[in-house]
């Protein structure tokens, strides 16, 4: 019995690993296909069977002017020469070195001559195609100040929820839970009429003032974990003549670093990526976060696929960084708003 | 503590303290929240363009939307579609993939972390990474497909394919519910799984009688959460589709999700009214598809405790 039970669990766990491998393919090809693309020269992307590796068709400059460069065989003898003119299947080749030297051979019977080429230059191309720095300071504003904003008034929120009774509280709860289920439509077009009459259309605010009035997921998080600390040191601290923002201040915020953090990366993740927002209250281009600016470049140079890809690479690196370095915050708070819940 | 003067009793003072600290919220949530809702109501029975007041009080916007608007059926056809497909295979794949994790594979962090990516990238890029995935001629999909000596479809340029390559796409960032099954996976105490054992019970057994049933609060939560997320999709829709002529939503209305849809009348048309009579209809669909999730878990939710209960 004991044998075949190990066997068996054994071809499970090569089964699975074979399954999460092909899994794990078929997350990572279209980020090593973005990444590709981003280094290719433009004429490579669009190109079939697709090229997984950035490759150059190789040019030599002959009297100032450029022509690709062919393996071809002359007389039984395999050169690199220079296509210089074509007429139908017949082309002029000629040995880049000593141009007078040419022959006329079948195209079809050479091979352009290729070499591998990462083109990271495309990176500062698709930076320097748009006021990119206009737009990072946009979403930096937009991120740092909705975040504070954030976690500032639901930290707060969430004390209040967490250790203070009285007849309402629990009543007000619920309400604040229900507001998950609110779609933020309905509250749409009332709020963005309000921001406009007040003359905050086409500005950062309407991103960032909201997030200072707390909302009901980050809330939740927050006092989910504030009702497991113990309430001993809370009444230590008062003997000890500390008030409720002291308790809040020197007891409960230095015990909840972890679940802080997670609120602060989520915040920052989500206003990173938003794009609703953005492409309805900002007109003018130089109020653009990335999203949107990503967005119109997007719109605009579909033709230049590398830099497309290369402006996208960009966009995704800082959250790839920051999931890297906080994985744990990240599954923590996943896990805590979704079984608890 | 001085703030409150010492007059006041313990206990209304410490509600008194409560609601200042909860006060960002109440001021938010009558702010941006009730008092929005109500003047959402309001315009949603009026012709509302913004630049002259509201117009035309009565319910012709919903007599419309009901009766006249045949986008209206077309995007909440369209969003069913989305949700009916998407929600289960997200649901399907995302415990599998927890399943698979689950059997003791060497590298569980490792393979947490892959798979975990995608889903802290929603947004444009993505969109536009898909965007070149999916394209007919060039794309990567089609290119794979054809090794296999399949003529893969048009994906987005066409309206038969359109819908299916955004749940495809939607396929990718799965490993978001992953995370949440496995914790739930993980919270499964061993000892169920020893004392069936011992009752005899096979892995099929195992799965379906103490699995499924325990895992069934975490799977309703995704399920209403899903919901909710289908009726916002924007988006991916509105990066891959905004070049098209009409507007996003195409080609030929294929991809007109409600929410994009939402989206056109108010800040395309600047039809607030109407937009608004959408918003409210919207609540109500939520709504009432959350009350029938919750309803019917009563019949296949299955909470701890329960069978001491009984």
């Amino acid at each position: 019995m004991i044998p075949s039970k190990r066997i068996n669990e054994g071809i499970v766990r090569i089964l699975s690993t074979i399954l999460l491998s092909i899994g794990m393919l078929i997350v990572v090809t279209p980020l090593v296909w973005m990444l590709v693309s981003a280094l290719k020269p433009r004429d490579a992307v669009n190109t079939f069977p697709p090229q997984w590796i950035p490759t150059d068709q190789v040019k030599v400059a002959i009297n100032g002017k450029e022509y690709f460069l062919y393996d071809i065989a002359v007389n039984g003898e395999q050169r690199q020469l220079a296509l210089l003119e074509k007429d139908g299947a017949i082309g002029i080749f000629v040995n880049p070195q000593n141009p007078e030297e040419s022959y006329n051979l079948s195209v079809a019977s050479g091979k352009r001559v290729t070499q591998i080429k990462l083109h990271w230059e495309n990176f500062v191309l698709a930076v320097t195609k748009v006021p990119f720095g206009r737009y990072i300071l946009n979403t930096l504003l937009v991120v740092v100040f909705g975040t504070i904003g954030t976690v500032a008034s639901c930290t707060l929120v969430a004390y209040g929820f967490a250790r203070f009774r009285s007849k309402a509280m629990p009543i007000l709860f619920l309400l604040l839970l229900s507001t998950i289920m609110l779609p933020p439509q309905v509250t749409l077009i009332p709020t963005f009429i309000v921001f406009k009459k007040i003359g905050w259309y086409d500005t950062l605010l309407p991103l960032i003032i909201p997030a200072f009035f707390a909302n009901a997921w980050d809330v939740f998080l927050l006092r989910q974990f504030f009702m497991t600390l113990p309430t001993e040191l809370d009444d230590a601290a008062r003997i000890d003549g500390c008030g409720p923002f002291g308790i809040l201040w020197h007891i409960i915020i230095p015990q909840s670093y972890p679940v802080i953090a997670t609120v602060t990366i989520f915040t920052v993740i989500y206003a990173w990526n938003d794009f609703y927002a953005p492409l309805i209250y900002l007109q003018n281009q130089e109020h653009w976060t990335l999203a949107l600016g990503l967005q119109s470049f997007n719109a605009v140079y579909t033709n230049l696929g590398n830099l497309l890809m290369a402006a996208s690479t960009l966009m995704v690196i800082p959250p790839i960084l920051m999931f890297f370095f906080a994985q744990k915050l990240f599954i923590q708070g996943v896990v805590i708003s979704g079984i608890k819940g | 503590m001085k703030l409150f003067p010492k007059s006041i009793s313990m206990r209304k003072r410490e509600s008194l303290w409560g609601y200042l600290f909860i006060s960002p919220w109440i001021i938010g949530f009558l702010l941006f929240t009730i008092g929005p809702m109500i003047a959402s109501l309001v315009f949603s029975f009026a012709d509302y363009d913004i630049i002259s007041p509201p117009t035309n009080f009565g319910l012709s916007n919903y007599i419309k939307l009901f009766t006249n608007d045949p986008d209206f059926w077309h995007s909440l056809g369209i969003t069913a579609t989305y949700a009916l497909l998407a929600i289960p295979l997200n649901l399907v794949f995302g415990f599998a993939l927890a399943y698979l994790l689950n059997q003791k594979v060497p590298g569980l962090a490792f393979w947490r972390t892959i798979f975990y990516i995608p889903s802290v990238l929603a947004g444009v890029a993505v969109a536009i990474l898909w965007g070149l995935i999916f394209n007919p001629k060039y794309g990567i999909l089609n290119w794979f497909l054809g090794l296999f000596g399949i003529h893969g479809p048009g994906w987005l340029s066409s309206p038969d394919w359109a819908v299916p390559a955004l749940i495809l796409m939607s396929l990718w960032s799965v490993g978001g519910g992953m995370i949440i099954y496995l914790a739930g996976l993980q919270s499964i105490p061993t000892t169920f799984y020893e004392a069936a054992q011992l009752d005899g019970a096979n892995s099929w057994q195992q799965f379906f009688r103490i699995t499924i049933p325990l895992m069934s609060p975490v799977i309703l939560y995704n399920l209403i959460i899903g919901i909710i997320g289908t009726f916002q999709y924007f988006t991916e829709v509105y990066v891959l589709t905004s070049g098209l002529t009409g507007g996003p939503g195409g080609p030929a209305k294929s991809t007109l999700f409600y929410n994009v849809y939402l989206y056109s009348n108010a800040f395309r048309y600047m039809n607030m009214g109407y937009a608004s009579a959408l918003a409210w209809v919207l609540f109500v669909i939520v709504l009432l598809l959350t009350l029938l999730v919750f309803r019917s878990s009563a019949a296949w939710v299955y909470y701890e405790g329960e069978l001491q209960n009984k």
